[in-house]
């Protein structure tokens, strides 16, 4: 029977999202059952859901080609960013289990949530038309804004929550805006279709405000200049773990559409969104590193970092080539990989009621603990760009990519960002190691001002999550061939 | 027959209205209805381009956003609620403990 087979290739393709959304409802159907002593069982379920999604994609590969008659696109783009995703999530949902832990909200319906998220990441990895790819950012969206809320009682959640929510559904409505034009320009939905009508009627102005207002929308979701306003405040508002997650992966996945968006749909009018990707390059980088110059709170300069980091990976995507379009994915991939080690270190130093944020906290803490001490300057020399590490070769291969396409003023401009960027993560570093640790001062200072804070011994599962941020950053550092490999052959798919 | 471009002024005016709301309301909750006035803007250009056309992928497209938008003000009147109680307000000026 041809069309049942039809129809089971069809579920191969979107196995990993079904896969998380399967293990999403199990875990809010069980979470009422499971007492309270034992809730961190259902964070090992949702691991070990992540990790089954991640095993899926074995099968999504045998069976490339469109699903649901083109809604989905299964190729080498999007096996790439399903993998960039679905590890990250795996990730971070084993970096939030003790944290959840400790500030007393493990719940069910918080790792429920990440596999959600998950599924609308994936979904719009691989979308190949502008309703599904809406439907994937609002999957993914929602879950978000009700995750950044997760610390209910803490009124920096609320507040970063509640900012998330009101500019990020306003992003949203823009993006919609933009997809109702380009529909009115061109009569269709479909990536491929509307590069067709584009190719036969030019830009017409409706197609091109129709772009712009998506740029509006997607910008939001990918955190570029002028649109990034609000990412500091949010990063800093959001539990911890809550921050790695929206740093890597949704970030990942709105790439992913922007590329798609971009190159196929709107590959036609390459000459007119140029400029636009420039300008913002240009005001990213400048607007995340020279703000992470002034920050002392080490949580809320990461977050500036990662808008500079945007920037940078809006240099490869402004190339317009073959090898620009794969140094994206592969500055992604690194990117994710050294965000979320960060922020785990940052979660762990934070403690109990995220009271250790500050840079002076970081004060001596290659003595207290000098295993984690290790493990965040690593980071933050990749983040920094330094050779042997993944943010290096990621760096490497879009001012590679950037030069190749006679963008060289893009590049002088990343390269001298980059060099301000040193001066922040250094400080960092050199706080870790050289500076004594000040007393413990702040509100609860009191009798015990004299006795200096120590952070809380490290737990198995961060150990785990650093071990493998840490190694993937090395290895994307030192033999970068392999997945710079793949990173080509998706790049040839997209076109 | 009413002509599409009449159609895409009403539109282009709702979304004008929503944005204005959202930019100059200090009230979160007004500033959620504004958003949700775009949406609408967005469905009235979706269905009459779908009319214009004669296909029905702008309809379909329109009652997604309508789900959509349902669940997102759902969540939202659940974080406005969430702030409203630790901080007592909902006035978007008074969301001042996060800046630079």
């Amino acid at each position: 029977m041809p069309l049942r087979a039809d129809m089971m290739a069809d579920l191969c393709r979107i196995a990993p999202e079904l896969i998380l959304c399967v293990f999403g409802i199990l875990l809010v159907a069980l979470e009422p059952f499971v007492p309270s002593s034992s809730k961190r069982a259902l964070g090992w379920l949702a691991f070990s859901g992540s990790l089954v999604a991640i095993a899926s994609l074995w099968i999504v590969a045998r069976h490339p080609g469109p699903a649901y008659g083109g809604l989905i696109q299964v190729d080498n783009f999007s096996l790439f960013f399903h993998g960039i995703i679905l590890g990250s999530v795996a990730v971070v949902i084993l970096g939030s289990i003790n944290y959840l832990c400790e500030e007393r909200l493990q719940r069910g319906e918080y790792y429920a949530l990440v596999l959600f998220a998950a599924a609308g990441m994936g979904v719009l990895a691989g979308a190949g038309e502008l309703i599904t790819s809406f439907l994937g950012l609002e999957m993914s969206s929602i879950s978000t804004y009700i995750l950044a809320a997760f610390r209910r009682d803490a009124r920096k959640s609320n507040e970063s929550a509640l900012k998330y929510f009101i500019l990020g559904s306003f992003a949203t409505a823009f993006f919609l805006y933009g997809i109702a034009m380009t529909y009115g320009a061109t009569g269709t939905t479909r990536f491929t279709g509307i590069a067709q009508a584009l190719s036969i009627s030019g830009p017409t102005l409706l197609a091109v405000l129709g772009l712009g207002m998506m740029l509006v929308g997607l910008g939001f979701k990918v955190v570029i200049a002028p649109f990034q306003i609000y990412a500091p405040d949010v990063y800093e508002g959001a539990p911890t773990p809550v921050t790695a997650l929206l740093a890597s992966a949704p970030k990942v996945a709105a790439f992913a559409l922007m590329l798609r968006i971009f190159y196929v749909a709107f590959g036609p009018v390459q000459h007119i969104w140029f400029w636009a990707i420039w300008i913002s390059a240009v005001l990213t980088m400048c607007a995340g590193n020279f703000a992470a110059l002034l920050q002392t709170n080490v949580k809320r300069m990461l977050a500036y970092s990662s808008i500079a980091h945007a920037g940078y990976i809006l240099v490869a995507f402004a190339a317009s080539t073959e090898l620009g379009i794969a140094a994206v994915l592969f500055y992604l991939a690194a990117y994710a990989l050294m965000k979320i080690g960060a922020f785990t270190v940052i979660t762990h130093v934070g403690g109990r009621g995220e009271r250790h944020l500050e840079l002076s906290d970081y004060a001596g803490l290659a003595k207290k603990q000098p295993a984690i001490a290790a493990c965040f300057t690593l980071f933050l020399l990749s983040l920094l760009g330094l050779p042997a590490t993944g943010g290096f070769m990621g760096k490497f291969y879009a001012f590679q990519a950037g030069l190749d396409s006679r963008i060289i003023w893009l590049v002088v401009i990343a390269a001298l960002n980059s060099i301000v960027g040193a001066y922040y993560y250094l400080r960092v570093i050199l706080t870790m190691y050289f500076r004594e640790p000040a007393g413990e001062s702040g509100p609860d200072a009191g009798l015990g001002s004299e006795i200096e804070w120590m952070p809380q011994p490290v737990a198995a599962s961060i150990w785990v999550v650093l071990i493998i941020a840490a190694l993937g950053t090395l290895y994307l550092g030192i033999f970068p061939s392999r997945v710079m490999e793949f990173a080509l052959r998706s790049a040839a798919s997209l076109r | 027959m009413i002509p599409t471009t009449h159609y895409l002024y009403l539109s282009l005016a709702l979304f004008t209205i929503g944005i204005v709301g959202v930019l100059t309301r200090r009230n979160v909750i007004v500033m959620l209805m504004s958003i949700e006035l775009i949406l609408n803007a967005v469905n009235i250009n979706l269905v009459a381009f779908s009319r214009a056309y004669g296909a029905v992928a702008g309809q379909v497209f329109a009652i997604f956003i309508i789900t959509d938008a349902a669940a997102e003000a759902a969540v939202g009147l659940g974080i406005i609620l969430a702030f409203f109680r630790n901080r007592e307000t909902v006035l978007a000026d008074e969301m001042d403990l996060l800046k630079w």
